[in-house]
């Protein structure tokens, strides 16, 4: 897998919340097409590392890149426009605007073909295609997670950044969440997700990695991990 | 996301299942109120009128506070101050008055030396050398509140700033400012012009100074073309994106100080008209915005922060409740803002995010 040029690579990240260093040197590559899984403990840093690729938080070391340009210290605005969409772990909507114009403020940057991308994106998401001018704060949970993918969708990323897609969905939404996950990968758009259900998650992955203390753990393809005995005992609950 | 819960609503949790309220109380509410405002507006009209005239201003420079507290995330306690400033910006286009050491000092270039610039236009008491004395106003004072935020606000705000802070900050800015124009203009007060104002009567409504209807209907304009500009709009979009999750505007690719430049830009305007009406109702004095500060807040709390027709509304009504009810002589004149203030917790109660506030 040496051979394939990586699309997104974050090597040694270190990272926090100020003084408080979460994250003690991290790595995680996505090659084209993949689909990543990170899974670990609560508070393992997980959504920090997102956080600091989606430069969010400040990176202290360690250097990210997209298709092999340093993009370490790019704003989050400059790394929306390089080609990193970012599905973040709550308040992921804009719930006074309608589904509409979420889709459409994710789009906002973009200068051609808005509407194609939008006609697209609505047609990924059969469900919210007629419920367009509806508040997306009055949505289920699943339909509130479809506009904050398809929001994210709507500048065409090279790849998704997903923290936990899946949470406090019931099982059969979450099934559908990653259905969807998958679909929008087949269509060409690699993805880093974090998921506490990871089960599922590596079901649909090409590898994953373990989190656990701001550190690697484990990595390796997504049915290694799921066959794995340390990780099946210590991060998959089993 | 809930809104914190009303008292009344606590109230309700703390008996248990309590007291349901009747289906449709909501509406009998309004139905009651509207009944109390058509007979008020019978048998006060001229009362009715004028809290209506005083509201509209009130509604205008709300709707601009309402607009800079919710998407630019700064609480401004400088918004009197600067619809001031901006009336004074207006008064020196149009005069070129300023104060010397003996006396004024007047301008050569000023507007109202072009000709014809103070012929009235219908019964207004002023000439089209107003209307562009107050464009000529608002591209001096948006500048200013760019500086302002740029180099007040902004800062504060990146640093992670609370809303008391910034708060703070804006009343020196309040004050800062109030000195200014008592440096260039003095402490007495002004007028944009010293003509007898004409009262009209138009169709059967109360008779008032014609330069009050030009005060409704301007308030009445500016606000639906901030609502048309922020619902219609792809920049009044991402306005109320930012003020709905600037983290996820962020991760759209919004850029924050844009949208940001861009509400203090609209703000400009809605200040200089509000400032400038002010002015051309009263009179021009250093003290008189922050002697509005309290009922411009209010019509944007009883309105429900964020909401442009909302701060509207609330403007109106705080502007009648005040009149009306002195007119009936239950409270005296100086209770005016004291029976606001007790409409406004009445609403708050009921419904903490105001009127049209999120729920
Ligand atoms: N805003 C913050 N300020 C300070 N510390 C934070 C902040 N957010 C998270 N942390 C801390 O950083 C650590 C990692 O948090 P993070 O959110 O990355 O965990 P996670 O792996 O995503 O966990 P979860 O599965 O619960 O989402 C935790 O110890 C947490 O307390
Ligand atoms: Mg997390």
């Amino acid at each position: 897998m040496t051979d394939v040029a990586p699309i997104l690579s974050a090597r040694d990240i270190v990272s926090g919340y100020g003084p408080v260093q979460i994250l003690k040197g991290v790595s995680v590559e996505v090659l084209p097409g993949e689909i990543v899984t990170i899974i670990g403990p609560n508070g393992a840093g997980k959504s920090t590392l997102l956080k600091a690729i989606f430069g969010l938080l400040p990176v202290t070391e360690g250097h990210v890149s997209l298709h092999g340009v340093d993009i370490t210290r790019l704003s989050t605005e400059n790394l929306v426009r390089a080609g990193i969409g970012f599905v973040p772990q709550t308040n992921n909507v804009f719930s006074s605007l309608t589904i509409r114009e979420n889709l459409l403020m994710g789009g906002f940057i973009r200068d051609e073909g808005l509407q194609d991308r939008f006609d697209w994106v609505v047609s990924l998401f059969p469900d919210l295609g007629s419920r367009l001018s509806e508040k997306t704060g009055k949505l289920s949970g699943g339909q509130r997670q479809m506009v904050a993918i398809g929001r994210a969708l709507m500048l065409e990323p090279k790849i998704l950044l997903l923290d936990e897609p899946s949470a406090s969905l019931s099982p059969k939404m979450s099934e559908m969440v990653f259905e969807k996950v998958r679909e929008i990968n087949g269509l060409g758009t690699a993805a880093l997700m974090v998921e506490q259900d990871a089960q599922r998650a590596l079901a649909i992955s090409h590898r994953g990695y373990v989190l656990a203390a701001g550190e690697n753990r484990y990595e390796g393809p997504a049915s290694d991990l799921l066959g794995s005995d340390d990780v099946r005992r210590l991060y998959l609950g089993a | 996301m809930h809104a914190a819960a009303s008292p009344v609503e606590r109230f309700r949790q703390l008996r248990g299942a309590g007291i349901a309220w009747p289906r449709y109380t909501t509406e009998v509410v309004i139905a009651l109120s509207a009944l109390i405002a058509v007979w008020a507006a019978i048998q006060y009209s001229q009362s009715f009128m004028t809290g209506l005239i005083v509201g509209s201003l009130y509604a205008l420079s709300a709707v601009g506070l309402t607009l800079i507290y919710s998407i630019a995330r700064t609480p401004h306690f400088a918004h009197g101050d600067t619809m001031m400033m901006a009336a004074y910006f207006t008064f020196f286009a149009l005069t070129g008055v300023v104060i010397g050491s003996k006396g004024d000092v007047v301008s050569p270039i000023r507007i109202d030396r072009l000709p014809g610039a103070t012929d009235q236009i219908w019964r207004f008491s002023f000439g089209y050398g107003f209307l562009l004395a107050c464009v000529v106003s608002a591209i001096l004072s948006i500048p200013v509140l760019l500086l302002i935020n740029r180099f007040i606000y902004r800062p504060l705000l990146g640093r992670g700033s609370g809303s008391a802070i910034i708060a703070v900050a804006s009343l020196g800015v309040a004050i800062a400012l109030r000195g200014l124009i008592l440096l260039i203009w003095g402490a007495t007060p002004r007028k944009y012009s010293t003509g007898i104002r004409d009262t009209v009567q138009v169709w059967k409504l109360p008779r008032v100074v014609a330069d009050q209807y030009f005060i409704l209907v301007v308030a009445l304009v500016l606000t639906i073309l901030v609502s048309w500009l922020l619902f219609r709009t792809k920049l009044g979009t991402s306005m109320r994106a930012m003020a709905d999750n600037p983290d996820l505007a962020r991760a759209s690719g919004i850029v924050a100080a844009d949208v940001t430049r861009w509400t203090w830009i609209i703000a400009g305007v809605l200040i200089t008209a509000a400032g400038t009406l002010l002015a051309l109702q009263s009179q021009l004095s250093a003290d008189l915005g922050f002697v509005l500060l309290l009922p411009i807040f209010a019509a944007a709390i009883f309105g429900g922060v964020g909401s442009p027709q909302g701060a509207f509304l609330g403007g109106l009504i705080i502007g009648v409740v005040s009149e009306v009810t002195v007119a009936t002589g239950l409270f005296s004149p100086g209770y005016k803002i004291a029976v606001a203030m007790v409409a406004l917790i009445l609403v708050i109660l009921f419904r903490p995010s105001g009127l049209m506030g999120p729920k």
